[in-house]
């Protein structure tokens, strides 16, 4: 056994040990959770913990991995938010088997935000650097925008739609409104719990190590470290830019699902910038291309301004503070020498886990 | 049998010539040698057969296949490998990754199957492995394979910037400069490597340098650029006694 | 006759955004970096303004000034302390550094001024010119923004081509090593930059929240981003471009408000940027950069 375990690749062994600490803490919480002896606030925190991670370790896909900075990854929430939950409500009475509904639900968007992911891909990635960050931000706006003015309902012809307000759908009497402009969507049925969650938390975390420790996942990193000598020996930039970015995207989806099956409600002023810059807050302080700085960042994130009610209402400022603070800290050349003439190790607590940069100093 | 067979090419920035009715004949295993005092317009000659810039005339031919105007990764595809003079590396990956970004279009395997690390991922990653350490052994890489590329001294990332490009199973190898920087002794084992790859792989080398050393004595054939354009062309001993030469290299 | 009306609201409005364009374009120009808190640098103005005239009650031209003065401060620490250290980071560092400060800006005003938005009193106390009749009616501070914003372009465009620390600018921009070679202070040049930039923002504050009155610690982000929007129209590093960028960009949003959607308006900025940067990501006046291999 413990020959088997040395003899594995070892990102499979690192793979192993992350769904283990998972796990391991999923029990510990589900434990709790059962025998009653957890708050009512960590409970309903639960499933909100997995889906920040989710959407973390997604973007640290197109931030660390790609090298690009999305300041849109809120956006491909909400697709994947409202295209499940519209589904959910289309086929709550068609689809009896909650577990099938669900899961059509998590791939419907998941497969929509991936789409999304591609159309939007195929146009920024042409840019990089600021600008690409800047239309990231307004494809973000835009879904947000365009979804707050969306009115969707359905009767027995059909399916109705309208910019307007819900009245110019002309629904017949036995008509439902799912998508009521601002209001968004409500009534979700709620079928994400902290189970379903941590497994899709499980699935997403794989599927973005093994990408990354594979050959397309080789061939992103190498663009980003250097799109002209990526180009150089072959490999199709366009291409795998693409790649990384939509599987970023449609996980971003997934993240979205259990958010509207969580909540039961989504509206789409929910999910603009400042989601999208919580999400980079978590990434940048798990560490950029860290996965498991990246989960850890977000559950710490999520946690603490709860219990910690003083916290709260300083919670967007202390974000901002730790953007600038791990910046200054990676790259002001006054806190390189610091970090030189101290030890590295003594330091855990600033920024979790590894980052690249630290590696290069190590 | 010709590898490479340029004719006339051409391209200017803003009115000025850059290279000008460049034209060369390699033959295949041959190693070339390229020279010409800065500026000279030798790195553009590179960009020019590697698909970085479009020539505005002229044609480039590798082994009777026209080339000309395609990308860099249809160049590369075809079969034409490079290094960089200002050296560019993935920094971030290791030595090992380094060349496995090379083997990217030599060993496939979908992006599902790494994903879901199926068979066919294990088995191809495992020959990839093998590859990879085949080409940093010609090259003296192989106990680096695990650091990161950023770490190596000058000299090794040098020597891995061609054992990236090797790995691409190329015909035709450009080095830009490939001894910059490096000691005596650097350049020796340089030299002494140039010269087991070319009989392990057979491959023809077209090379840029600035250490006469190094160019007399590997190189079979040298063409001196000025101002864009030839100035000599032919084997060593002829070429650096040629006055021309000389005079363009002294700057009288 | 509303057409009329509307374009000259657009023009007025783009006027606004070609001041805070400035202010982007020359920093990104000379610096090469998205000063992100830019447009929240034009809410501190705002609240200054605000807290000088309307609950101290100074004389609106004396708030003004003060707030020229406490924003051109302001952003001189804000280079000092978060980007001077960071100018060998990669860019991405500095953008999200910059994102940073434009947080920490919009939490602190949140935290100082409370959630409630405030009511800004105009500046400008000109009456409203009436035309063809009252068909057309221009307010007092369109009548000071147009012109104000042409004084400014004019003045800066000379003072960049003609001045000692424009042409240190410029040489900046063009190549950063060659101008220390040169002799000239980077830093102190980017320095005065950033100066320029956070003065024209608190001018572009009391010009902008006079015409639209709501003053919250978001007020500034919106309008930062589109003078970017701007910006990148008109090609970035470039001053007239910032003004075409930026009248374009205002008559665009008014017309899509008026004409097509109110809830859209941003929507379609938007997707201005997106288009230009497709068709032609250098902008209007923009310069073409390519990568040294």
């Amino acid at each position: 056994m413990k020959a088997k375990l040395l003899n594995m690749n070892k990102s499979t062994r690192s793979n192993l040990f992350t769904v283990g600490v998972i796990v391991i803490v999923y029990t510990v919480f589900q434990t709790m959770s059962t025998t009653g002896n957890m708050s009512n606030l960590l409970k309903n925190l639960l499933v909100a913990m997995c889906y920040y991670s989710i959407m973390a370790i997604s973007l640290n896909l197109t931030v660390g991995i790609l090298g690009q900075l999305s300041l849109g990854h809120a956006g491909f929430v909400c697709i994947g938010a409202f295209t499940s939950a519209f589904f959910s409500k289309i086929m709550v009475n068609t689809i009896d088997n909650t577990i099938i509904r669900f899961s059509l639900a998590i791939l419907i968007g998941a497969i929509t935000a991936g789409i999304f992911g591609v159309i939007i891909g195929v146009i920024v990635l042409r840019l990089s650097g600021d600008y690409l960050a800047i239309v990231t931000l307004a494809f973000g706006e835009i879904i947000k925008n365009v979804l707050n003015v969306i009115y969707i309902g359905y009767d027995s012809n059909g399916l109705a739609f309208s910019m307007e307000d819900t009245a110019s759908l002309n629904l017949m009497e036995d008509g439902v409104v799912i998508i009521k402009g601002a209001q968004g969507i409500s009534g979700t049925p709620r079928n994400a719990n902290f189970t379903i969650a941590v497994i899709l938390l499980i699935l997403a975390y794989m599927i973005i190590s093994n990408f990354i420790n594979s050959r397309s996942g080789r061939a992103v990193m190498a663009i980003r470290d250097n799109r002209i000598a990526a180009e150089s020996v072959g490999i199709n930039i366009t291409k795998y830019k693409i790649l990384a970015f939509s599987l970023s995207a449609a996980l971003a989806g997934v993240a979205g699902v259990l958010y509207s099956h969580n909540i039961a409600t989504v509206q789409s002023t929910k999910f603009g910038y400042n989601m999208s810059i919580m999400i980079l807050v978590y990434v940048v302080l798990g560490g950029m291309g860290n996965l498991r700085g990246s989960m850890i960042a977000a559950v710490i994130l999520t946690v603490l301004p709860e219990y910690l009610r003083f916290l709260r209402d300083y919670r967007m400022l202390i974000y901002s503070i730790v953007l600038i603070a791990v910046m200054l800290y990676n790259w002001a050349p006054a806190c390189i020498e610091w970090r030189k003439s101290h030890s590295l190790k003594d330091l855990i607590g600033t920024v979790v886990g590894k980052n690249r940069k630290e590696k290069k100093g190590a | 049998m010709e590898m490479l067979s340029v004719k006339n090419l051409g391209i200017s920035f803003g009115g000025l010539h850059a290279v000008d009715s460049f034209s060369i004949s390699i033959k295949k295993g041959e190693l070339y040698g390229l020279i010409g005092p800065n500026g000279a317009g030798k790195t553009t000659v590179f960009n020019l057969l590697t698909g970085v810039y479009k020539p505005d005339m002229g044609q480039i031919l590798l082994e009777g296949q026209n080339i000309t105007g395609l990308s860099p990764i249809e160049i590369n595809k075809a079969g034409m490998a490079r290094t960089f003079q200002n050296i560019r590396l993935f920094d971030n990956l290791s030595v090992l990754d380094n060349v496995k970004v090379g083997l990217h279009n030599e060993i496939r395997y979908s992006t599902i199957s790494g994903i879901l690390r199926l068979p066919s991922y294990r088995k191809t990653e495992k020959r990839m492995n093998e590859e990879a350490y085949k080409v940093l052994e010609v090259l003296g890489l192989e106990n680096e394979a695990k650091n990161l590329a950023t770490n190596l001294p000058y000299g090794k990332q040098r020597k891995l910037e061609i054992a990236r490009a090797l790995a691409t199973n190329p015909k035709m190898l450009l080095l830009d400069e490939p001894a910059a920087g490096m000691n005596p002794s650097e350049t020796d084992e340089l030299m002494e490597a140039i010269t087991q790859l070319r009989e392990i792989y057979g491959i023809t080398i077209l090379l840029i340098e600035h250490d006469m050393k190094l160019v007399a004595g590997i190189c079979e054939n040298i063409f001196v650029l000025n101002f864009g354009t030839k100035l000599a062309n032919g084997a060593p001993s002829e070429v650096l006694n040629n006055p021309e030469v000389i005079k363009a290299y002294l700057g009288e | 006759m509303s057409f009329i009306s509307h374009l000259i609201n657009g023009i007025s409005l783009g006027s606004v955004y070609a001041i805070i364009a400035l202010g982007y374009t020359m920093v990104y120009g000379i610096a090469k970096m998205l000063n992100f808190a830019h447009g929240d640098v034009i809410m501190v103005g705002g609240f200054i303004i605000f807290t000088f005239m309307s609950t101290l009650g100074l004389n609106p031209i004396v708030s003004v000034l003060i707030a020229i003065i406490l924003c051109t401060l302001l952003g001189l620490t804000i280079e000092r302390i978060a980007y001077k250290p960071l100018r060998r980071a990669p860019s991405l560092a500095v953008l999200i550094t910059a994102i940073g400060v434009s947080y920490l800006l919009q939490n602190l005003a949140l935290l100082i001024l409370g959630a409630d938005s405030k009511s800004f009193s105009s500046v400008i106390s000109l009456s409203s010119l009436s035309l063809a009749d009252g068909r057309l009616i221009i307010s007092g501070e369109t009548l000071v923004t147009i012109p104000l914003c042409i004084v400014i372009m004019t003045t800066l465009n000379i003072y960049i081509r003609k001045s000692k620390v424009g042409r240190a600018m410029i040489a900046v921009s063009e190549d950063k090593d060659a101008a220390v070679l040169m002799g000239i202070n980077v830093n102190k040049t980017i320095a005065i930059t950033f100066a320029i930039g956070s003065s024209l923002a608190a001018v572009a504050s009391a010009l902008m929240f006079s015409t639209y009155p709501t003053l919250s610690s978001t007020a500034g982000a919106m309008p930062g981003i589109k003078a970017f929007v701007a910006a990148v129209f008109g090609g970035i590093g470039s001053v007239p471009g910032a003004m075409i960028g930026g009248i374009l960009l205002g008559v665009i949003e008014i017309l899509s408000r008026a004409y097509i959607s109110t809830e859209l308006g941003d929507a379609i900025v938007f997707l201005v940027l997106i288009i230009v940067l497709l068709v032609k990501p250098t902008g209007i006046l923009g310069k073409n950069i390519q990568e040294k291999v």
